[in-house]
Formats: structure tokens, C-alpha cells, sequence
């Protein structure tokens, strides 16, 4: 298979290339070969109408899918992403657009299930309750908006304060590479702004970004880079100073060509 | 962003917290959470009235005895319903370990070993369940189903379908002996609720069977291994009913291959009246416990006051379904 860099690519430190990437549920044919790259320290936009394969992507990169086709490429490196813990274990981390939160536990038990702090002897271990939510006081403290006990249960949260964790603990990991699945789209305005405040955050701090919006003023505001998909496909990249939001309608629609 | 972030997650003092538990008795919802423990307290206040001989030492002992099976089994179920899932299995895995142990018995193996040939036995029917559920995706309710029918029938056909009397120095100890003035059956059932509630709200296990009974998507998407996390569930219960089989072995001093329905409703009754909502995702091990114990509290009580056997069970449904009722109002 001969990969053809995108010109626009040659240079630039790329953190995440994947290619080629098939999907398929049943005869649906989610992903017909998408291929995008991240830029180091950048926030790229992944945009596209509803069933053009942004959400199937992601999955792909965040684990949950396993593709049929094609490769993912971190920092130089060929990996297989089969499950959420492997594409973690890589530095990739995703606030799911449902968030992935357990209604029913508590925002420190949503921090930390799958990867819980424990302590004890040997194979007898037991949770360490109190690390755990001291912890979760931290990284959630560190949005510094409208903080809810990390002792109480998700179901009484409202969706901000819900976003607000699932981005928290997606932070909270050190990890290199975080995607965002619509994370406004049920926001008002102002904790909109406070999202979009924490991904610049996280940006400043090294972590590459991949957002997937409909929000096109946001997307020119936050990204600086966007990808464009369509029946899917990858189907142009632009930079986001030298678009607009008329040419990605274009592109999304296809009524412009690549 | 310049907002100073004051979280504030520290508990109630343990005097507000009396003052609020006092105030939230006003709310239906606190009776729907605490409906065992006070229904507890109701028969047992009841009952002592209606009949002295119910809060005596010796009928408190024979409650506790005869409570500890179904505390075991209602543990063991409470585990799986937190997981979304059901067991109707479970009463018919205890009939396969009795018979399991009976035959092991039987065949000239002394007590220990026996009791490891009942206990796998058991375990058998729950891998299958486990297996059923979570790799062949067959609806919980329908898998035990299935399982319940092929364990009833294999005890029949591996007994001939007699009952095996099984003299044994030790089960006569497990069912006479005490510690105080508290028989060993019901010691026994104690170290489970306390082992269960450990591993239920301690360790990583027990948190990953309230998040994939919570969300079995939300789990899988932060890694928890769900498929795993209900095989092993439903393999603890059947272990479970396994022990309880002995239990029961030594109660009755023989192995009977007939199943005891009673066992089964009686286990999801004692789960329901212990506040646990059968959607899952809320774990509780004590409520379960305490609705074990006001079952056969209310069987005695009824027994004591020379009720016909014929009203027990109109009295158990009754008592299950004002709980299931009373979980409508419970706080989510």
C-alpha cells in the first residue's frame, strides 16, 4: 500500500496519522477508507454532516472499534488500538458525546473505573477510596467552574457539570492525545465558553486535540487545523486561518470539491 | 477562567446527618429505602405481641438457623440483580450441589472432600449461566430459565429421584454447633454478607459489577471488562447456592433431588424488599440481608401463631410487591 503524504504534511510533526481506515457495520459502509492526520500541539476540527463517519472515526482511534482496514500511526509508530485500554495505554483518551459516565456511581467512581487506585498485600487489594477521590478533587478542580462534591452521583449533576467530568478525567491522564466528541452540544453559552476555555487549556499544555463539531464559529475559533469528511471519507483538509466557515459548508455538502 | 474553586464534599456531621435522616422520614423515599430494616422491626414488634414464645432465645436461634440459607442466597442474587441480571437458577443450582455432595458422600468421600464436589458442582450450573449471558447473549431471564430446567432434571435422573441420607459427624457440628448463642449456619451466612459487602463496595471487582449494572457502555468504554465481569457473577452466585446447599444437606440431614421453589422467590424477594431496583447499577448487600432475615422472620412469626401454611406465601407476596411498590419512591 503506498501512502501518499499530503503536501500540506510534509515537515510537520504529525502525532497521529491514520489511513486508509475501513468500516463496516453489516452492509453499511461507515468508513470507505478515511485517512487524517493530527498536528502536534494543535486543535484539529473533524467536521462533516450526520453519517458522514466522524463519530465511527473517532471510535476507531479511541478503541471501541476495532477497523476492518487500514493503520494508525502515533508519533512514527504502527499500533493496533483493540480496545479503549490499548489506545489509553498510547495516550489517547476520548470524552465520548455521551460521556461515558455511570449514572448510578459517584463522580470519583466515574474518575476512576477501569483504573482504579487500590492498596493492600499482594493478590488481596482493596480500593483506596480516599487517594482516589482526593484526586478526582484535583483534576476536577483544575477546570476551576462550577465544581460538583465528587462524592455525589452523576445522575444529579447537570450536563455542563457532566462535560465538565468527562473532559476532567479524559484530561487527568497524562495523556498526549485527547478527542472530543461534540463536547458542547448540549451547552449554553456560557458553559460553552468554559469548554472551550479548557481546551485551550489543555492545549497550552501540549495535548493535541481532535474535535469533532457542527458548530463551525467554534471550530475557526478553537482549531487550527480542519478535516472535512463526507460518505466516509476524508475528503479535503484546510487550515483554519486560510478558510471559512461558507468554504467548509461547501465542502461538507459537496458542492465545492477538494 | 478566574472562578476560585471551593469543592465541597465533605460529609454531614453524624448530628446533622440524624437531624436530616429525621426530616427525610417525612418523604416516602425513606421508607422506600429503608423498607427491610423497618419492616423488620414491624414483625418483629408485631409478632412478640401476637405470640410470646417469638422473641424467646430458642426461637430466635431456630429463626437464625433457618434464616442463613436464604441470607446466602439472597447475597448471591443481590450480586447478580446489581448487575442488571437475574438468577432463577439459583435455587436448582443449590438442589445440584446437595445432590452433588450427596453422591461424593455416597461414593465413601469424607465430609471435606464432598463438600468440594458439591460446591463445583454448583459452580457448574453458574458457568454455564455466565457463559449463556454474556457470550451467547441470551437474555438473562431465559438462560436460568433454561439452566433451572436442566439442573431440576439433572438431580432427578442423578438421584433416581430419592433423596440420599447423608450421616456425617461434621454436618451434624454445622447444624448443632454454636458460637455463643448463634448456631454456626448462621455464622457461616454472617462471614458471606460480610465478605460480599467488602468485595461489593471495597474492591475493583465490586465496583465494576455496580458500573456495568449501571451502564454496561459507559464500563466497557473505560475499559471494565463487562462479559467477564457477569460470567463472574453468575459463577460467585452459583458458588454461593453451592454452600447453602450444604446448609441446607445438613438441615434436612439427607439430600433431596426435589428443588424448593420457595428458595428462589424468596431470594429475589429478599433483594427487592432490600431496596435494590432490578434495572441495576445500585448495589447493596446489608438491605438484602435484613430482607432475608423479615422473610423468615414473617414465615415463623406466621407458623408461631398457627396460621395454615396455605397463608405463607399469600403473606410473602403480599410483603414483596407493597416493597417493590415502595422502590418507586426511592431517590435515584
Amino acid at each position: 500500500m503506498t501512502t501518499t503524504v499530503p503536501a500540506t504534511d510534509q515537515g510537520v510533526d504529525l502525532v497521529l496519522t491514520a489511513e486508509n481506515i475501513t468500516k463496516s457495520f453489516g452492509g453499511v459502509h461507515a468508513l470507505k477508507g478515511a485517512s487524517i492526520t493530527m498536528r502536534r500541539g494543535e486543535v484539529t476540527a473533524l467536521i462533516g454532516d450526520n453519517g458522514a463517519g466522524k463519530s465511527t472515526l473517532v471510535r476507531c482511534l479511541s478503541g471501541i472499534h476495532r477497523p476492518d482496514g487500514g493503520t494508525i500511526t502515533l508519533g512514527g509508530e504502527r499500533v493496533q488500538l483493540d480496545s479503549p485500554l490499548a489506545a489509553r495505554a498510547h495516550g489517547i483518551e476520548t470524552v465520548q458525546q455521551n460521556l461515558a459516565l455511570v449514572e448510578d456511581l459517584t463522580v470519583w467512581q466515574n474518575f476512576f473505573v477501569g483504573r482504579e487506585i487500590t492498596k493492600g498485600v499482594g493478590p488481596v487489594r482493596f480500593l483506596d477510596r480516599a487517594a482516589m477521590r482526593t484526586k478526582a478533587e484535583a483534576l476536577l478542580g483544575g477546570l476551576a467552574v462550577n465544581v460538583p462534591p465528587v462524592t455525589s452521583r452523576v445522575r444529579r449533576l447537570s450536563g455542563g457539570q457532566r462535560q465538565a467530568v468527562a473532559i476532567a478525567r479524559a484530561a487527568g491522564w497524562g495523556s498526549s492525545i485527547v478527542i472530543m466528541d461534540e463536547p458542547t452540544a448540549a451547552l449554553g453559552v456560557q458553559e460553552t465558553a468554559r469548554v472551550e476555555a479548557v481546551i485551550r487549556k489543555l492545549q497550552d499544555s501540549g495535548v493535541a486535540v481532535l474535535l469533532i463539531s457542527h458548530n463551525f464559529d467554534q471550530v475557526l475559533r478553537l482549531a487550527q487545523h480542519v478535516w472535512v469528511m463526507r460518505a466516509g471519507l476524508a475528503v479535503a483538509e484546510r487550515r483554519a486561518d486560510q478558510t471559512s466557515g461558507d468554504e467548509l459548508v461547501a465542502l461538507i455538502t459537496g458542492a465545492k470539491a477538494a | 477562567m478566574t472562578t476560585t474553586a471551593t469543592p465541597t464534599t465533605s460529609a454531614p456531621p453524624p448530628t446533622r446527618r440524624a437531624v436530616s435522616a429525621l426530616a427525610e422520614a417525612r418523604h416516602l423515599s425513606f421508607w422506600a429505602e429503608n423498607a427491610a430494616p423497618i419492616g423488620l422491626v414491624v414483625l418483629v414488634v408485631v409478632f412478640s405481641i401476637l405470640s410470646p414464645t417469638f422473641l424467646t432465645l430458642g426461637n430466635i436461634q431456630a429463626m437464625l438457623v433457618a434464616g442463613a440459607i436464604l441470607v446466602i442466597l439472597a447475597v448471591a442474587q443481590s450480586f447478580v440483580i446489581t448487575t442488571g441480571g437475574i438468577d432463577l437458577s439459583i435455587s436448582a443450582t443449590m438442589t445440584i450441589g446437595a445432590v452433588g455432595f450427596g453422591l461424593a458422600f455416597q461414593a465413601g468421600l469424607s465430609f471435606w472432600p464432598a463438600a468440594v464436589v458439591g460446591v463445583l458442582s454448583a459452580t457448574v450450573i453458574g458457568v454455564a449461566n455466565g457463559l449463556l449471558i454474556a457470550k451467547g447473549k441470551v437474555t438473562d431471564f431465559i438462560a436460568t430459565l433454561g439452566t433451572l430446567g436442566v439442573a431440576t432434571g439433572a438431580a432427578l435422573i442423578l438421584t433416581d429421584g430419592k433423596p440420599i441420607s447423608v450421616f456425617s459427624p461434621e454436618l451434624l457440628r454445622l447444624t448443632t454447633g454454636r458460637i455463643g448463642f448463634v448456631g454456626y449456619p448462621f455464622i457461616v451466612a454472617l462471614v458471606v454478607g460480610v465478605l460480599a459487602w467488602v468485595v461489593m463496595f471495597r474492591t475493583r471487582y465490586g465496583l465494576h459489577v455496580q458500573a456495568v449494572g449501571g451502564s454496561e457502555e459507559a464500563s466497557v468504554a473505560n475499559g471494565v471488562k463487562a462479559p467477564r465481569v457477569r460470567i463472574a457473577v453468575y459463577i460467585w452466585a452459583a458458588a454461593l447456592a453451592g454452600m447453602a446447599s450444604l446448609l441446607l444437606v445438613a438441615r434436612i440431614g439427607a439430600a433431596e433431588p426435589a428443588i424448593n421453589t420457595n428458595y428462589l422467590l424468596n431470594s429475589i424477594a429478599a433483594v427487592v424488599l432490600g431496596g435494590v431496583s432490578l434495572s441495576g447499577g445500585r448495589a447493596k448487600i446489608v438491605g438484602p440481608v435484613l430482607g432475608a432475615l423479615l422473610l423468615t422472620a414473617l414465615t415463623n412469626g406466621l407458623t408461631l401463631l398457627a396460621v395454615s401454611q396455605f397463608y405463607q406465601p399469600l403473606a410473602v407476596g403480599l410483603v414483596v410487591v407493597l416493597a417493590a411498590l415502595l422502590t418507586r419512591f426511592q431517590k435515584r
